[in-house]
């Protein structure tokens, strides 16, 4: 059984991959992708990997393709020019496709790993205190520092990016919250008794 | 027989499927009279009969309701992306489904009893969100569209401070597993003991934020009837419509049965001399309901920009400020170690 789910897992993240990048529609796109972050999840738990598989979806199919959604639905997108233009972009994009490939090749040709690691690997991890808490213990005690060093670098990222989008401009009217909340409802509110008939 | 069932690949299959059935149908079959409850207590609370015609005392109205739904037809508006356009329903509703397959209803009464079952929860609810968005952009339309936006930078804003109060309580177990964080709420003070009491703000922080999380009013924005004709729903019909619907309140039901687990300690019984059972997770759950639908009909809808306001502004400094304290408390064992029940050992 956990075969035929591994096989379902695999197709599922090649073929999302592969249609993430022939799609037409770049909404398409995206939802494919959301399908190989999805099942690449699922084959983080069959590896026992419970915890790295929750964050999995979690931050990148919760928070960070529904950015890319929302970036990609709002564009307006003319199909036929993106196919015009596909053509005369095509030699280039090629040849860098060519040069990655051949620096993978190159790269995990001469890759060579120790028979005991190569074993290691393979073998589920049946050691008694579940990897959310090894995670826990690598990233808090052993990496502490690098861990916190990751923190700062992403909130200087953060500040910077709400620096650079924050504008103060005066002609643009504001929701003022506090005097809204302060407001006496008497004096927004008057009272009249309005006789049948008559009106105002 | 019983051998066919543990051993086979067949027989575990169907057994996961009996399971599953076992969770679904009596979940659908309390939603159509959940459903009933709500209007009936919003109609209580205006001085309305609410359903009255079908079946004694309107009790059948769900299941007219859903007749009407399903025999009605399909409007397809003629720009839409067909595929995405049924697509977003089903999502909506199987997301809100599949969380159900983490969540215990008595001690060991649970179809997947995994070690981050919360953080499952936590994943599937933010996946929610996709239904909206799909149907949103499929339907082709601006209402829709502008609903959905609406509608999910919403449920972006409030799983955040759900996910930080989330932290607080699992400092407090010392688990993520649903059954440990409710062993860890038993102890001979019955009601005392459960997260409620140490966890009090957050309770309240956690119900709010539940109500803006599954769009319930009055943070109903994305469907606010009187400005925005139906949000992201306006071009679905029948049933479509329906699952939309179904997969809404299920997820409702789905917060009310977190609040449960979280802070009300489950299937434990608030008094030592009665039995702990699923009876009292059902009926904790049925109260929490009561207070959803009270919230329906009490108070009036919010301003976006307040929403957002009290999203980012309040809720999440104050939740994050939480998250602090009980790490302290935990660590330190204030208050008798109530905040770290792991460490003095239940």
């Amino acid at each position: 059984m956990s075969v035929f789910a591994f096989y379902l897992f695999a197709i599922c993240v090649i073929g999302g991959g592969l249609f993430t990048v022939i799609s037409r529609n770049p909404v398409h796109s995206v939802l494919w992708l959301i399908l190989a972050f999805l099942s690449s999840a699922g084959l983080f738990v069959m590896l026992g990997a419970e915890f790295v598989a929750m964050l999995l979806v979690i931050v990148y199919v919760g928070a960070v393709a529904v950015l890319f959604l929302f970036v990609v639905m709002m564009l307006d997108v003319d199909f036929a020019e993106l196919k015009a233009e596909m053509a005369k972009y095509m030699p280039l994009a090629l040849l860098i496709g060519l040069v990655i490939l051949m620096q993978f090749v190159m790269a995990f040709g001469a890759w060579e790993s120790n028979s005991a690691a190569a074993d290691l690997r393979a073998q589920v991890v049946t050691i008694e205190r579940h990897n959310t808490d090894a995670l826990g213990m690598v990233l808090y005690d052993q990496y502490f520092l690098l861990f916190q060093l990751a923190g700062l670098i992403l909130l200087v990222a953060m500040i910077g990016a709400i620096v650079l989008t924050l504008r103060h401009r005066k002609d643009v009217k504001r929701q003022d919250v506090v005097a809204q909340m302060m407001r006496d409802p008497k004096l927004a509110i008057e009272l009249k008794d309005v006789k049948p008939g008559q009106g105002l | 027989m019983a051998d066919f069932f543990f051993t086979t690949t067949t027989g575990g299959l169907l057994l996961i499927v009996g399971q599953i059935l076992l969770i679904v149908v009596p979940l659908l079959v309390a939603l159509a009279f959940l459903m009933y409850a709500d209007r009936k207590i919003w109609a209580a609370v205006m001085l309305r009969r609410g359903p009255n015609v079908v079946g004694v005392f309107g009790l059948l109205q769900s299941f007219a309701d859903f007749g009407k739904y399903i025999v009605k037809e399909v409007v397809v508006p003629a720009g839409a992306d067909r595929p995405v356009f049924f697509l977003a329903p089903m999502i909506s509703l199987v997301m809100a489904l599949v969380a159900w397959a983490v969540i215990p209803f008595n001690d060991g009464w649970v179809l997947s009893d995994i070690n981050v079952a919360i953080l499952f929860v936590f994943a599937i609810s933010s996946l929610e969100v996709y239904g909206v968005i799909m149907g949103g952009w499929a339907s082709n339309s601006k209402y829709p569209f502008l609903g959905s936006l609406r509608s999910a930078a919403q449920m972006i804003s409030y799983e955040v401070s759900i996910g930080l109060i989330i932290i607080g309580v699992i400092i407090s177990s010392g688990s993520m597993n649903f059954g440990h964080i409710v062993a860890s709420q038993s102890s001979e003070f019955g009601l005392l003991s459960w997260y409620w009491l140490p966890h009090f703000p957050m309770l309240i922080l956690f119900f709010i934020s539940a109500l803006a999380e599954t769009n319930r009013p009055p943070f109903d924005l994305p469907e606010a009837e009187s400005e925005l004709v139906a949000g992201y729903q306006v071009e679905y019909s029948s049933t479509p419509f329906l699952l939309f619907m179904i997969g809404e309140l299920v997820a409702v039901v789905l917060m009310c049965a977190l609040i449960t687990l979280l802070f009300f300690g489950g299937w434990l019984s608030p008094v030592p001399f009665l039995p702990d059972g699923i009876f009292w997770m059902v009926l904790k759950m049925g109260v929490v309901f009561f207070f959803f639908s009270m919230v329906k009909a009490i108070t009036p809808r919010y301003r976006y920009d307040q929403l957002m306001r009290l999203g980012w502004k309040v809720f999440l400094p104050f939740s994050l400020v939480w998250v602090v304290f009980v790490a302290f408390a935990a660590k330190f064992e204030w208050f008798w170690g109530i905040y770290a029940r792991w460490a003095v050992g239940v």
